[in-house]
């Protein structure tokens, strides 16, 4: 099997403090990936040097077959990216993100109008295209950065928290959209603090104090430390490390 | 009883242009209760909390906090009550310490006058008095703005999301030391997009787009749920909820962790012979699958009193 994401002893300290220590996993190419942690465990740290904006201190990784390190430009053009802080200019309208975006990853304008029509349709945003994206409701929102992170038909997509705030049924569509790039084949590699999102990916990693203490699909990471949930599992693997960290 | 209220909500509206923000929003809160605003972003809690610590005026209806006027006694509600905003409200480039003094001094007070309240939870970050508030963790930042909510010994708390953005282990925490100061008396107002936190309070109003949903003890908002409600298992998940979608009785599924939650359209057949119909319609499409009854839950019911999907109610 091709691995989408490849990750080798990939390590980062700053001064004294080690932020990630020494991670190696593989996410499968079309693999829904939860990539959990307590605050503080070193997840944005991670993401940051997967995604081409921080050196790592030693160690590889690979995403769509790029170095991250050597190659950064080139990760860069084969991911999209989202969070739960930033994703779009509130102040341009729908078709104005898109427009940019679309340009910002390097489509043709013909492109950037068949996509962009597509994917106003599949949001049913038509009506909504001329609106600024600061009137759109925090679902739609996040709904339609999705999407335009999805623009270029990245290889893998970072999903950071993208579901905070969001209300139950918005949250529950937009896990469709997920497994519908995931089965068109785009790799999804996504942090939540809904540990019953983690249950709806094929596997998932807890970060610890900078290493990974857990890593496997839930049914089996349940089965192998004798919990009935994930959020059991969390609790346990983090509560040690929680005093010390606040 | 209603005198004593430490909090009356009575038609509360607030638009901001066309969006309405709040409306006709009435509730009670109970001394010394742990009351719970319970929804996701966009649904006007922030807009209720401005309202009650005086930062915003209502455009109709009223709103008494201690018995005071929140338009007509704004200076002595200030201060009176503990107020945490949502979004991260100290200084960063203070001290833990500095922070703290700062906010105990602006309300007439020092932190060795208010000690004895936040001792439990400041003793937490004590040891990091010396740090910029700015450089600390996610669940410090929030213990230390806590504790400068509390520093002058408010006599009602009002919480804005505080929880947000926290991981589950310092949510957990977080809601431990709420329950202690209940337990020495005070009153306290929650909001938070987390619908596994509603549990943690005395009552809860569910709030959806400017509008309360329902008010009830947590335990009891489940019975709002209009159907018969069961957890099935079974197969590939979206397999199973592209049959269960394509079976004409159902009302709605939805998954739930590991398991989905449907609930069926029925309400003349009992609740058995509801899930030996599905298990049986399962297998006609070939998945050996388990249906089981149970009992709704608050997201559940969150779901079901929403009505229309966001994009019609948008």
């Amino acid at each position: 099997m091709t691995h989408a994401i490849e990750v080798r002893g990939l390590t980062r300290r700053f001064g004294s403090f080690t932020a990630v220590d020494a991670i190696t996993f593989d996410v499968n190419e079309g693999e829904v990936f939860g990539f959990l942690g307590a605050n503080g465990a070193g997840k944005t740290t991670a993401i940051k040097m997967l995604i081409g904006l921080l050196a790592p201190t030693s160690g590889e990784a690979t995403v769509a077959g790029c170095d991250v390190v050597r190659e950064s430009d080139e990760v860069r053009r084969h991911i999209g990216y989202m969070s739960q802080r930033f994703s779009l200019y509130e102040d341009l309208t729908v078709r104005e993100n898109i427009t940019l975006y679309g340009g910002i990853y390097g489509l043709t304008d013909e492109a950037i109008r068949d996509r962009g029509k597509a994917l106003l349709a599949a949001l049913h945003l038509e009506k909504m295209a001329d609106e600024r994206v600061a009137a759109l409701p925090l679902g739609w929102k996040q709904k339609l950065a999705f999407s335009v992170a999805l623009l270029h038909e990245p290889a893998v997509v970072f999903l950071d928290e993208p579901t905070g705030g969001v209300d139950p049924i918005t949250r529950r569509q937009f896990w469709e959209m997920i497994y519908a790039a995931a089965a068109r084949g785009t790799t999804v590699f996504v942090t939540t603090h809904y540990l019953d999102e983690a249950e709806y990916c094929d596997r998932v990693s807890i970060m610890v104090d900078g290493r990974i203490a857990a890593m496997g699909t839930p049914q089996q990471l349940k089965q192998d430390h004798g919990v009935a949930t994930l959020d059991e599992l969390f609790v346990r693997l983090a509560r040690p490390t929680a005093a010390a960290h606040g | 009883m209603s005198d004593a209220a430490p909090l009356v909500v009575e038609g509360l509206t607030r638009r901001f242009g066309a969006t309405v923000a709040l409306e006709d929003v009435s509730f009670e809160v109970r001394p010394a209760e742990l009351f719970g605003l319970v929804g996701p972003d966009g649904g006007g809690k922030t807009t209720l909390f401005r309202i009650l610590t005086t930062l915003l005026l209502p455009d109709a209806g009223s709103a008494r906090v201690l018995g005071l006027d929140v338009v007509g006694d704004m200076w002595a509600i200030r201060a009176r009550v503990g107020y945490m905003p949502g979004r991260f409200s100290l200084y960063p480039d203070l001290s833990v310490e500095e922070n703290l003094r700062f906010f105990a001094s602006v309300f007439g007070t020092s932190i060795e006058e208010g000690y004895s309240i936040i001792a439990p939870i400041y003793r937490q970050i004590e040891p990091f008095r010396g740090r910029r508030a700015g450089a600390l963790s996610g669940g410090m930042k929030q213990k230390l703005a806590l504790s400068c909510a509390l520093v002058h010994r408010p006599d009602i708390l009002l919480l804005d999301e505080p929880t947000t953005g926290v991981d589950a282990v310092s949510r957990r925490e977080f809601w431990e030391l709420l329950a202690e100061l209940k337990a020495s008396g005070l009153t306290i107002v929650v909001s938070t997009p987390y619908m596994d936190e509603a549990d943690r309070c005395d009552r809860v109003a569910l709030v959806q787009l400017g509008r309360i949903l329902a008010i009830d003890v947590p335990s009891a908002i489940g019975a709002r749920f209009p159907a018969p409600l069961f957890a099935v298992r079974g197969g590939d998940r979206q397999a199973l909820i592209r049959a269960l979608r394509e079976y004409p009785h159902a009302l709605s599924v939805f998954p739930f962790g590991d398991e989905l939650h449907y609930s069926d359209a029925r309400r003349t057949a009992s609740p058995d012979g509801i899930a030996a119909d599905v298990r049986g319609y399962l297998a006609t499409k070939g998945i050996e699958g388990t249906v089981e009854a149970i009992a709704p839950g608050i997201e559940d019911t969150f779901m079901a009193l929403m009505g229309a999907p966001p994009e019609a109610a948008a």
